[in-house]
């Protein structure tokens, strides 16, 4: 019996010690093993938009803390999983059916980038678990079906907003945009339609469209042919680090024209990475952090207090998810996926961070956005465009 | 015109990067005849190991991270990262390949994956380099060596000639002229040739294989040192270890290797200008949305049209 000798029991033991350790661990960390409600947040904690997870995360935590110090929901405690995703769709993925299935969590809250919110909102979706994006501005997002939700407003008024601005604001008064985007990112491509859309109509011509793919070193030879094109402005709806790295590859090669983009701009990695290249760019976003309203102030503060840095647009949009989620769930008394989403598509004038918050029927909110300028690698406040504007 | 010159500059600068790349590929397949999937992640391992070591010896020597050194500290920081690769490419050699010398080439084919793979993924463990993308401090002042200025009035536009251009060209330059006297000037360099010919017969001659294999891995990894190095001088803003933009980088000087005639050192230099230029002006002239495609669409076409490459010997071997 060569196999029940002692050193093999030990071993077995070991394993089995091991096992059980682990599905313990596993269990434990199951919805309705304790008495914490389990949430669930996938987003880019690394890669190259890894600010947007980590501001995302920050504002979903405070807000649990906040929560949890008040009582919870209907008295349970509520509980964050957070998954990295590094960006990328196939991992967003992996990340949101493990959320569902593994640790059943009740909600899911995530992604920033709309080709990622895309990539897993039909899983929230199949499993009948609601799932709020904070800042997936593109349409297309909320149309996978009745459990995804966003607290943001979408991309036809983004791109309106940016070209309203580019063509009309006295500060650029552009009447030739050259439009470089991300051809990969439905993000990217879905505001360069809205954008060119609405520069045409008001009496813009878009003298150059150039496209770049995510993780691009080299944009010389789409800004050589912008520069030989003459344009007031580019349009450059892209993640920030992308952006900064052509913006300073443009002042290299003697361009000075004002580029303009949206909120994939919104990190304060931007400033860092560009430095001086990039003062006197504009871009839309949804809150501005020189807002001198209380809430907003305050929430800068405890932010600042925790993280040593002030809180951009997605730490609010984090914040404002989770707030929105938790009014659903206290009002829907119950954990079921399809009540918690029937509270949710009722939220109406909700007081976020982020301004008053409406779910319309679609499921997208109707809010207003503002324009930053960028002076000496920080955002300044310049205009608050209406929706209806 | 300045456009067009504008154009060209590029071109070159990264033309010298996939030639410098495109070496080590092509020197790997001269002697072994199999395809170092791993080559484009020692580029990497020379990005990284550049940043890892400014960040470190630059405040240690009392430079800022944002002020430019002396040249010296970037020369230094170039050789140090070139002698960090040679040594992880004769790792390389000594643990994975030379094991397998006498293995079916596939063998070794799927064991350069699984090398890549490894140097990928450790590469991401926080200890190494991590997951994030960092941004190189400044090791050259990327001022305008040059300004010229074209046209007058609204048309006026200028043509720049930058610092780190100048000297992406010249350090590739003057490392591809030593590659050159090395192998066609050196007992070393015949050595080497000798082992690309037939390594049985060489083996018989007295030449020691396995130290010339050592060798050829140790100099192809210390140029894509240099070219990992030179990136980001230019492009300071570094992605992950892991992110795809290195397996394209790496791809399109495999695809310049072949081109200019895979095995043939001067192929590969031929190969990787020709694919920068191709990428470059078909971006400029045709549309940028196709960059990619230019690239290989010409390796098809060569494929197709000399199957052995610009440069390479159509001498088929004998049975």
């Amino acid at each position: 019996m060569i196999f029940l000798n002692r050193e093999f029991l030990q071993r077995t033991g070991i394993v089995a010690m091991l096992i059980t350790g682990l599905s313990l661990t596993i269990s434990g960390c199951q919805n309705g093993g304790g008495d914490e409600i389990l949430i669930g947040h996938y987003g880019s904690l690394t890669g190259s938009q890894a600010t947007f997870g980590i501001s995302t995360d920050n504002g979903i935590k405070m807000a649990i803390e906040d929560l949890n110090a008040a009582g919870g929901i209907n008295g349970r405690k509520v509980k964050l999983v957070t998954y990295d995703d590094k960006g990328e769709a196939r991992e967003a993925s992996t990340a949101v059916t493990r959320l569902v299935t593994k640790d059943g969590v009740v909600a899911v809250i995530g992604e920033v980038a709309s080709g990622l919110s895309l990539a897993a909102a039909p899983i929230c979706q199949e499993s009948g678990v609601p799932m709020i994006s904070p800042s997936s501005t593109n349409p297309k997002v909320t149309k996978v079906g009745d459990m995804i939700f966003r607290v943001c407003f979408i991309d036809p008024f983004q791109g309106k907003v940016c070209a309203k601005f580019a063509r009309e604001h006295e500060s650029l008064k552009a009447s030739k945009a050259a439009i470089v985007t991300d051809q990969g990112s439905p993000y990217s491509v879905g505001l360069e339609e809205e954008f060119e859309k609405s520069f045409v109509a008001l009496g813009g011509t878009v003298v150059s469209k150039q496209t770049y793919q995510a993780g691009d070193q080299d944009y010389s030879a789409q800004l050589t042919s912008i520069r030989a094109a003459e344009p007031d402005v580019i349009f450059v709806p892209g993640y920030y680090t992308e952006v900064a790295s052509m913006i300073l590859q443009a002042r290299k090669l003697g361009m000075t024209q004002p580029f303009v983009g949206a909120d994939g701009w919104d990190s304060a990695k931007l400033g860092e990475i560009a430095g001086d290249a990039i003062n006197g760019c504009f871009y839309s976003n949804h809150y501005s952090q020189e807002d001198p309203s209380p809430k907003i102030q305050d929430f800068i503060a405890k932010y600042k207090a925790k993280h040593n840095e002030t809180p951009d647009a997605l730490a609010a949009l984090g914040h404002d998810s989770a707030m929105i989620l938790f009014d659903a769930m206290k009002k829907a008394g119950t954990l079921e996926g399809a009540a918690i989403a029937a509270e949710l598509v009722k939220t109406k004038d909700f007081d976020g961070i982020t301004g008053k918050i409406s779910i319309d029927a679609e499921r997208n909110a109707v809010k207003p956005a503002v324009i930053l300028e960028m002076k000496n690698g920080v955002p300044k406040y310049v205009a608050t465009i209406q929706p209806g504007e | 015109m300045s456009d067009f010159a504008q154009t060209l500059i590029t071109a070159i600068a990264i033309g010298s990067l996939y030639a410098l790349i495109a070496l080590g590929y092509t020197m790997v397949y001269g002697i072994l005849k199999f395809i170092n999937f791993a080559h484009s992640d020692i580029v990497v391992l020379g990005a990284w190991g550049s940043y890892s070591l400014s960040v470190r010896v630059l405040p240690a020597l009392g430079y800022g991270l944002k002020e430019v050194p002396p040249v010296w500290v970037a020369m230094t920081i170039l050789l140090l990262a070139m002698i960090f690769c040679g040594a992880i490419g004769f790792t390389i050699e000594r643990l994975a390949y030379r094991p397998l010398r006498r293995a079916p080439r596939l063998n070794v084919l799927i064991t350069a994956i699984g090398v890549s793979l490894l140097l990928q993924n450790v590469g991401q463990l926080s200890f190494v380099f991590g997951a994030s993308p960092q941004d190189m401090p400044p090791l050259l002042s990327d001022r305008a060596l040059a300004t010229f200025s074209f046209g007058e009035g609204e048309s006026a536009r200028q043509l720049v000639i930058g610092m780190v251009d100048v000297v992406i060209f010249a350090t590739a330059t003057s490392l591809m002229l030593i590659m050159q006297y090395l192998v066609f000037h050196t007992k070393l360099g015949v050595a080497m040739r000798a082992v690309s010919f037939n390594t049985d017969t060489a083996a018989l001659m007295g030449i020691p294989v396995d130290r010339v294999v050592s060798f050829t891995f140790v100099l192809g990894s210390m140029l894509a040192a240099a070219a990992g190095f030179l990136i980001v001088m230019k492009y300071p803003s570094i992605s992950q270890p892991a992110h795809t933009i290195w397996v394209l980088l790496g791809l399109k000087a495999f695809v310049a290797a072949v081109i200019g005639g895979i095995g043939n050192v001067r192929g590969a230099v031929l190969g990787g200008f020709v694919i920068a230029f191709v990428e470059q002006f078909g971006a400029f002239y045709v549309s940028s949305n196709y960059r990619d495609v230019y690239v290989f669409t010409l390796l098809i076409l060569i494929l197709l049209v000399k199957p052995s490459g610009l440069l390479g010997s159509t001498l088929r071997e004998k049975v």
